[in-house]
Parts: C-alpha cells; sequence; structure tokens
C-alpha cells in the first residue's frame, strides 16, 4: 500500500521537473544556508581557539590592579618587580618559565623610515612562553640582559616596514634617543584571536627598556607559564597567596592585582564565537521556514491545477486518505529532495567559504543531519494543508473543473 | 477500514448488476430546490449495452454519477449486486468504484506527461497489485483496444482517438462488471468515433462487460441495444429489449 503510493508520488514528481525544482528551491537554500553558517562558524570558532593556543596554552598572566575592561582599577596599585619574578621562580612548582614584561610605545626609525610599535622589555622565557621562534639571528643571552645592552629582536611586521627587502639583522635601529642592534628576527604568527597583529614587535631585555625608555624599576606584567598537566587553578592559587604576602596585602584587604588564565580568555572568545554561530544558523533558519512556506504555495496551486486529475484518482476507486498521503509523500519527497540538494551546495560553500577566509573546514554531521530531518518536517508541515485539501475534492466536481 | 466484503469479488449471477428504484436527486433544499431525478427506475442486466439519451438538463449526467456511485440519491434505493449503494460512506463507494466499475470521459482524463502504460495502471496501482501482474495486465489491456505498441508514449504524443482507447484500456484493466461511458465520442470525429464504439460493441460482446453510455447523438445510440429516453428527470421511452 505504502509502497505504491509512494510510487504513485513519484511518478507525480516526475511529471513535472521544472515545478519540483521551483518548488524546493527556498529549502535548498534554506538548508545550505544553515548548514554553510554553522559549518564557517564552527570553523571560526577552531580557529579562534588555535589561535589563543598559539600565544601559549597554559600561560598566566600577573597584572597590576584589578579587573579587565571599564572601571578597572589599577590606578593606586603598586607595580611588580623583577624580584617577584626570582620568587616566584623559587617559591611555585610545576611551572615552565616565568617572565617579566613592561611594554611602552615608541616610534621606530631605520634610515628615512619609521614606524610606531611598542617595544616589550622581557628575559630570555619570554620566547619560550610565548612560543616564538627565531627566522633568523639569535634572542639576547644573558650577558646582554644583565649589562642592559641596546639590542633588540624584531617581528615580522616590523621587518617589513623599515627593511623591506634588506636583511635586518646586524643592522641599526634608532628607539627615541638610542639606537639599538637588531640580533634576531621572529617567525611570523599572523593575527591574533582578536584580531590584532602579533608580528608588530620589537622586544628587548627589561634593563634596556627599564633604563633607557621608561625610566623606572617597573615590572608590567608577570608571564607564569605552566608545565603540560600542572593544575591551573592550584598555581593561581599558590600565586596569588605569594604575591599577596610580597605586597604585604592584610586578609581584610582586596588583592591589588589580578591573575589572568588565557585559556579562560580562549573559552569567553570561543563561546563568543559559538554564540554568534547560533545566531547565524538561527537566521539560516528562518529562510529554511520560508523555504518551507514556498513548498506549500507550490503545492495548493498544485492541487488546483491537478483537480482533474485528483477528481480521476478518486473516480476510480482512490480512497480519501490514498490520495491525502500520495501528496504528502510528494511534499516529504520534494523537501527531502531539496534537502539532499542543499546538503550538497553547502559541502561545496563551505569548503570554499572556509578556504577564502580562512577558518579550518569541519565537517559536523549533526547538523547536517538536523537540516535535512528539519527540511523532511518542513515538508509534512506544509505539505499536509494542500493534502487535505485534495482528499476532500468531490470527484463529481473535481471531474468538471477546467 | 471499509468492509473486507467489498474487496471479495460477489459471486456471480446471472441477474441484474443494478438497480435503480423510485431514484429521486435534489439538489439544494427550501424553495430554490431542484430535482434532476425525479423517480426514475432502471434494471440493467449483466452484459447489457445501454446508451441514455437527452437533452441537457435531463438528468443524463446525475444518472451516471448515481450508476457510478460518485454521488447517492436523496431517495430511492441504487442497488448494486445486492449492495444498497445509498447506504454506503465516501469511503465504500470508493472501494465500489476501485472493484466494480470502470470510467470513460469524454476529456478523456489521461494523466498529463505519463506513458500509455502507467496510465492503464493507475487503478491497479491504488488496488495494490504486485507490480509484475499490473504490468501485464496493463499490457493486455492495451493491446485489447490494439495500442500494444504505443504503451510508452504520452498522452500528448496520441491522437484524440488512441487517448480514448488508452482511456478505454484504463478502465477495463480491472476487469470490471460496469463500465461507465459519458459521452465518450463527444471529442472526437465520426471516424474515431465508430471506431470508439466498435471497440466499445467488441468489448461488451467478447468479454461480457456491461456498459452504459450516455450521449447525444443518435447514430452512437444506435450502438446499445436499449436506449433510455430521459426528459426531466423521468424516464418517458425504453427502446430496445435487454435480451
Amino acid at each position: 500500500m505504502l509502497a505504491n503510493t509512494v510510487l504513485l508520488a513519484l511518478r507525480a514528481i516526475r511529471r513535472n521537473l521544472v515545478r519540483t525544482v521551483l518548488t524546493v528551491l527556498g529549502v535548498v537554500i534554506g538548508v545550505a544556508a544553515v548548514v554553510t553558517m554553522v559549518t564557517l562558524g564552527n570553523g571560526a570558532t577552531r580557529s579562534v581557539s588555535q589561535q589563543v593556543a598559539s600565544l601559549g596554552s597554559n600561560l598566566l598572566m600577573v597584572m597590576p590592579g584589578q579587573r579587565l575592561g571599564p572601571g578597572r582599577s589599577s590606578a593606586g596599585a603598586p607595580s611588580f618587580k623583577v624580584a617577584d619574578v626570582a620568587a616566584i621562580e623559587a617559591q611555585i612548582g610545576s611551572l615552565k618559565a616565568v617572565a617579566p614584561s613592561t611594554s611602552t610605545g615608541v616610534t621606530l626609525v631605520h634610515q628615512a623610515k619609521n614606524w610606531a610599535t611598542s617595544v616589550t622589555g622581557t628575559s630570555q622565557p619570554y620566547f619560550t612562553i610565548g612560543n616564538w621562534k627565531l627566522a633568523a639571528g639569535r634572542i639576547f643571552n644573558t650577558a646582554e640582559e644583565a649589562a642592559g645592552k641596546a639590542v633588540c629582536v624584531i617581528g615580522e611586521t616590523v621587518r617589513r616596514e623599515l627593511f623591506e627587502h634588506e636583511d635586518p639583522v646586524g643592522e641599526k635601529l634608532r628607539v627615541k634617543q638610542f639606537s639599538c642592534t637588531v640580533i634576531g628576527l621572529l617567525q611570523s604568527k599572523g593575527q591574533s584571536a582578536m584580531g590584532s597583529d602579533q608580528d608588530n614587535v620589537v622586544v628587548m631585555p627589561l634593563r634596556t627598556v627599564q633604563r633607557r625608555l621608561t625610566g623606572n624599576q617597573d615590572v608590567g606584567v608577570l608571564l607564569v607559564s605552566l608545565r603540560d598537566g600542572a593544575s591551573s587553578d592550584k598555581v593561581q592559587d599558590q600565586l596569588v597567596q605569594l604575591m599577596r604576602d610580597r605586597r604585604r596585602i592584610a586578609a581584610n584587604e582586596e588583592d591589588n592585582f589580578s591573575v589572568l588564565d588565557t585559556r579562560q580568555i580562549a573559552q569567553a572568545l570561543s563561546g563568543t564565537t559559538r554564540v554568534m554561530t547560533m545566531l547565524l544558523g538561527a537566521v539560516a533558519a528562518v529562510s529554511l521556514l520560508v523555504g518551507g512556506i514556498g513548498i506549500m504555495n507550490i503545492m495548493l496551486v498544485s492541487v488546483t491545477e491537478r483537480t482533474r486529475e485528483i477528481g480521476l484518482r478518486l473516480a476510480i476507486g482512490a480512497l480519501e486518505h490514498e490520495v491525502l498521503l500520495q501528496f504528502l509523500v510528494e511534499a516529504v519527497v520534494l523537501s527531502s529532495l531539496g534537502g539532499l540538494a542543499g546538503l550538497a551546495i553547502a559541502l561545496v560553500a563551505s569548503i570554499g567559504l572556509a578556504h577564502l577566509i580562512q577558518v579550518p573546514w569541519m565537517f559536523d554531521a549533526r547538523i547536517n543531519a538536523l537540516a535535512f530531518f528539519f527540511a523532511a518536517v518542513i515538508g509534512v508541515l506544509f505539505g499536509s494543508f494542500p493534502a487535505r485539501r485534495a482528499a476532500r475534492l468531490d470527484p463529481i466536481e473535481a471531474l468538471r473543473h477546467e | 477500514m471499509p468492509s473486507p466484503r467489498l474487496n471479495e469479488p460477489v459471486s456471480p449471477r446471472r441477474a441484474h448488476v443494478v438497480a435503480l428504484k423510485d431514484v429521486v436527486r435534489t439538489y439544494g433544499s427550501g424553495p430554490n430546490a431542484f430535482e434532476a431525478l425525479r423517480g426514475v427506475d432502471l434494471v440493467i442486466d449483466d452484459g447489457e449495452f445501454i446508451a441514455i439519451m437527452g437533452p441537457s438538463g435531463s438528468g443524463k449526467s446525475t444518472m451516471m454519477n448515481i450508476l457510478g456511485c460518485l454521488d447517492v440519491p436523496t431517495s430511492g434505493a441504487y442497488v448494486f449486486r445486492d449492495v444498497h449503494v445509498e447506504t454506503l460512506d465516501r469511503n465504500r463507494r470508493a472501494l465500489l468504484r476501485r472493484h466494480f466499475l470502470g470510467f470513460i470521459f469524454q476529456g478523456f482524463n489521461l494523466l498529463a506527461r505519463t506513458s500509455a502504460l502507467e496510465n492503464v495502471e493507475l487503478p491497479l496501482l491504488y488496488r495494490g497489485e504486485p507490480s509484475d501482474q499490473r504490468r501485464s495486465a496493463a499490457r493486455a489491456a492495451l493491446d485489447a483496444v490494439g495500442l500494444a505498441a504505443w504503451e510508452s508514449h504520452t498522452a500528448a504524443e496520441l491522437s484524440g482517438g488512441q487517448q480514448q482507447r488508452v482511456a478505454i484500456a484504463r478502465a477495463i484493466v480491472t476487469r470490471p462488471s460496469l463500465l461507465l461511458a459519458d459521452e465518450p465520442t463527444g471529442n472526437l470525429d465520426s471516424e474515431r468515433s465508430r471506431e470508439i464504439m466498435d471497440l466499445l460493441t467488441a468489448l461488451n460482446r467478447d468479454q461480457g462487460i456491461s456498459i452504459v453510455m450516455v450521449t447525444h447523438a443518435p447514430e452512437m445510440a444506435a450502438y446499445a441495444r436499449r436506449v433510455v429516453h430521459l426528459s426531466d428527470g423521468r424516464i418517458t421511452q425504453i427502446t430496445g429489449s435487454a435480451s
């Protein structure tokens, strides 16, 4: 019985290919949009997590003051000192490396060119912590650190802006009042998750920056890298305790510093992109719904157009529920075909677009299955009204219909 | 589901196929009521070939609809074999049509963009017959109307006469006890009309299918063995004889 009804429906669909294509176009576009959006969104989420990971995973940043963002109260908070680095290294276990970091904005001059960027003063572990690799030259050594020598390691963007085709290693850069020698070039890291250029950097020994640029002994941020498998929470607790002791904060006072976990930042960021993905998917789902209404429209037109045919079917002995089922099956087969076509288009489009906007292509079987299922359900939902209308036709009237 | 009794072939009796007993069909109600049939009595025996004639508005179509179980009398009885059709609901009447009736229309009513073979198969699909039996029965019916070579052609590729032959094949493929033909030659020229009438006559004679045909052309009615004349919803005259 059902097999024959499906056969009847398939024959009816095959009879008018143009109408079939027009009917399912909305569903095709809807499914394609939903699946493409979600696939790209997933790729973007993955891309953000990857970029944050490239920042150095298991990285804690200790900053003076409380909270990030608006209302941040770092004003009265004292800065860190180099001694804090030594104390952390000495008193907290399961750390890979600790580095001080102080940044300040400067304008670099090389021959006729100048370039505004920020200089970071730090120690050798900085390069390990930040997963930096050298493209050429070397990083500064302990002697240079101790003496506060005027040497620097530059990022790819700085090289491009100031040296173009020249080899920068061994060249001199003028920074404010002094001139420093470029001893190394960092490998490019590209954009950060927040969209800033990670290659726009100049790294110098901390002492050089303190003496020649900031003019004080302050350290802006302490970078603490954990060993693999170390508990971030435990180290955070120990860090807070240690810094409270060192900064002599009484038990009833709040911290005047904060500890940030990059992994938490990563989670917050990928959470944001996930919300974006859901929103995009929801918008696309609306187009799928509109596609369903399209199916209903064309099915209604089709019922009117095929009134005589329905009359004939009823006259030769089709039962009401058989006509109903035939039109319903037609709608479901149509929307399922549309769903399949949509999935195929989404596959091609998402691979192409992922390549274009440079996010990894992440096939999500769940959203593919869900979109297809939803398309089929839309067929039942929007096909049932025209189908009921067809089944209730009076055969005499229907046969007389012109 | 409707009664399974209708799915089983009724025991062949040489009695009458159908009987109309004082059939009245009224459309509308109150002062606007219109009586299309005003008390019609008619008995049709197995193997008969009857033509119904009469001017427009005489009740021919109404009588055909009632005979075809598409409509029911307002009062009176329509007995098909021993089933009182006026007591059946829509779906049971559909089953009765499916198993015992064949229809031929003036406008052929073939499915567009569908091959002749699939058109003929259609009633068997609703009967749920397996595909190989369906196919061979449809081929046999097309062969019986002389269109065996045309089975893969669609309606648009066939002439009017050929389309009506396909429609006849569709009507006889279920081996109905009663074939209802509503102006079967109304859209055809005289030569095609004669061919169709010869075919109907042969089916009636060789396969014993009872035929009721509505026409207003006397030369078509001449093919029938009995002619029922209708006027203003009443039978005014019956010419010819049943046997």
